[in-house]
């Protein structure tokens, strides 16, 4: 009961009030003070941090459903109680529906009191405790800015952080948005080479001649558009750790450029002689079975056991389904801090269809359903229709009665899909049938993000999720 | 040390044997002479015709200013006591200041069945409880000590009339301090 922690503010505009509940709680050990009017409360409350807030219904100028009101915005855990003279109903709802803990009419009884002031202390300790636990969990179950409590991910930490110290290179496999370029930089950091450069480069994204030219760099004159001489990520990424994105999409005449860097770690630029040595550590990631791309002579043999030095497999989310709710805890923590937004959670009903959901863009996915979640939500609790969740077996159906152009309707397809598979651009732009290069292009051209969701500069237009 | 002061405020016919039983139970606790003081003079200012109960803050300045002028003073009442924001109270005290009043209205309860010893322990329960208050202690969660908090009856009855080690330290420092 007697917590000196524990500051309770009183306020009313009749002192004697103020001065024998003051008087009361002190001799509880709570540390009390006291205000006579709303706008002086409001001062205190901003300069120091209140457990309880103890105020008078009705005060003149401002009263006590106002400064509940405002009280709330500056601390919303504050445990609010009103008093009054005179019991409404309407008054009592109003309190309790704008977030006030209790309402006691004056004269209230001692037992009353005194179990009301337990009740908070105990509850808010409670909270504390919780919220000491959740933080030492999370500490437990985190690698970097990974999170993940199931045992396949564990082991995948620990690999990550065994793998981190050593200069292997390592091939983390996965599909998409499972969050191997997070684990490839939170490796980096654990690494040796932390406060080296950590350049990531995709190699989906890109032709073969550009790619190369983004890799190894090129002399001045080398190509048309080679107006000057340029650094490749192997040389900006040198002493550090260059992370290839999609590695099983490059083409044949980059394996084996690749194959030589690694085995020789030396390389030239396009159109140079010069032999540059490179100092990195490469970590290369793909959503593809590289050893059945190997095997079938679609990728290097040589390469791919180049690569494979220390795979390290990712999971997917769906079978990892005990880490739904940390995460979701997770991500709305920080879209709630991003966004300056209160988010308590997702209601019963949201948190099961999360939970149901096969995520095919895995972690990516749940983050975008999450940001749509708290974007749109009314309240502070995300509902299931906030989600923008397809019902199951349903995948996406077509919006109907709208007449758009052939190019509309493209773009919303195509957005569609990618939000399908969570942005995993390789799979979209094979179930679109067309190559990844012309999928960059359209979504580049139309301001399409990987998922699906337009670029913050077309906002205002709806998109085409649903 | 300077000591305490009991002195019988009521309305009624004053208990003698229970003022006793307090003196002593107080001198106990404290380790302080304990007086009982007499004067005809009575709180009336502090009745509230509309609760048709008194009100303590008056009382308490009165005590100070009418009582012995010295040490602790603790006035004993037959009538029902309040603080304007609950419905009643055993008793009141100012926290580290000299004065200290303790009702027996609320204690009355079973004590016809029971007999009136049970009411002599309580009053020198919240004798106790009180005076300890104007010595400064807060109340204490160590169970069975005098300062837990009793909003009510039974947790009179549950507890003894002494101070737990924690308090009795405490109160050791304060008197080595004032003195």
């Amino acid at each position: 009961m007697a917590d000196e922690s524990t500051r309770i503010l009183v306020v009313d505009d009749e002192e004697i009030v103020r001065e024998s509940l003051g008087g009361w709680l002190e001799k509880d050990g709570y540390h009390v003070e006291m205000a006579e009017d709303g706008p002086s409360a409001l001062k205190r409350l901003q300069a120091a941090r209140f457990a309880v807030l103890i105020v008078d219904l009705k005060m003149p100028g401002m009263d006590g459903l106002q400064v509940l009101e405002q009280a709330k915005k500056l601390n919303p855990d504050l445990a609010v109680v009103l008093m009054t003279a005179y019991a409404t109903v309407d008054t009592a709802v109003s309190a309790m529906k704008m977030g006030a803990y209790d309402y006691l009419v004056k004269p209230f009884d001692p037992e009353e009191m005194s179990m009301l002031m337990q009740k908070i202390v105990s509850q808010q300790s409670l909270v504390r405790e919780n919220a000491v636990l959740r933080q030492a969990l999370k500490k437990e179950y985190r690698f970097r800015d990974l999170l993940s409590k199931s045992p396949a991910m564990q082991s995948v930490f620990e690999l990550a952080r065994t793998a981190a110290r050593s200069n292997s290179t390592i091939l983390v496999l996965g599909e998409s948005g499972t969050g191997k370029e997070v684990l490839s930089r939170a490796i980096h950091v654990e690494s040796p080479r932390h406060d080296q450069p950590f350049v990531a480069v995709s190699c989906a994204a890109l032709t073969e001649t550009l790619l190369e030219s983004e890799l190894f760099g090129h002399e001045k004159g080398s190509f048309t558009g080679a107006i000057a001489r340029r650094k490749g990520k192997f040389e900006q990424a040198h002493g550090g750790t260059l992370f290839l994105d999609e590695v099983g999409d490059i083409g044949p005449k980059l394996q084996l450029d690749l194959l030589r860097v690694l085995e020789e770690r030396k390389l030239q630029r396009v159109g140079g002689n010069e032999q540059i040595e490179v100092d990195v550590r490469i970590i290369a990631a793909t959503n593809r079975d590289l050893r059945k791309a190997a095997l079938e002579g679609k990728f290097r043999e040589d390469l791919y056991y180049r690569l494979n030095v220390i795979p390290i497999l990712i999971p997917p989310l769906r079978d990892r389904r005990e880490d739904i709710p940390l995460l979701v805890e997770n991500f709305l923590e920080r879209l709630a801090a991003e966004m300056k937004k209160k988010i308590d959670g997702l209601s019963a009903e949201a948190m099961s269809a999360v939970l149901a959901h096969d995520w095919p863009g895995n972690v990516r996915e749940l983050r975008n359903v999450l940001e749509r979640g708290a974007v749109v939500t009314q309240g502070t609790t995300i509902q299931l229709p906030d989600l923008g969740l397809p019902a199951r077996g349903e995948p996406h159906p077509p919006r109907p009665g709208t007449m758009a152009s052939l190019e509309e309707v493209e773009r919303r397809h195509v957005a569609a899909v990618l939000s399908h598979t969570g942005g995993n651009v390789s799979q979209s732009a094979r179930i679109l049938g067309i190559d990844r290069v012309t999928l960059y292009n359209k979504m580049k051209k139309w301001g399409l993000r990987r998922d699906g969701e337009d670029e913050p500069a077309r906002d205002g237009e709806s998109t085409a999720r649903g | 040390m300077a000591g305490v002061f009991v002195w019988w405020i009521g309305e009624g016919q004053e208990d003698r044997p229970l003022m006793e039983h307090v003196r002593v139970e107080l001198a106990r606790a404290f380790a302080a002479p304990v007086y009982l003081w007499q004067s005809p003079e009575r709180p009336r200012h502090a009745y509230d015709e509309r609760r048709k109960q008194w009100h303590t803050t008056p009382i308490l300045r009165w005590l100070g200013e009418a009582g012995p002028g010295t040490g602790k003073v603790l006035g004993i009442t037959d009538r029902d006591l309040f603080i304007p924001i609950l419905t009643y109270v055993f008793g009141e005290a100012q926290l580290g200041g000299t004065a200290a009043v303790l009702s027996l209205a609320r204690l009355q309860d079973d004590v016809a069945r029971r007999g009136r010893r049970l009411l002599e322990d309580r009053a020198a329960k919240e004798a106790v409880h009180e005076v300890g208050h104007a010595f400064g202690l807060l109340h204490c969660h160590v169970p069975g000590c005098v300062m837990t908090r009793s909003p009510a009856v039974r947790e009179v009855d549950d507890k003894r009339p002494e101070l737990c080690a924690d308090c009795r330290a405490q109160i050791e420092a304060t008197i080595q301090g004032a003195e």
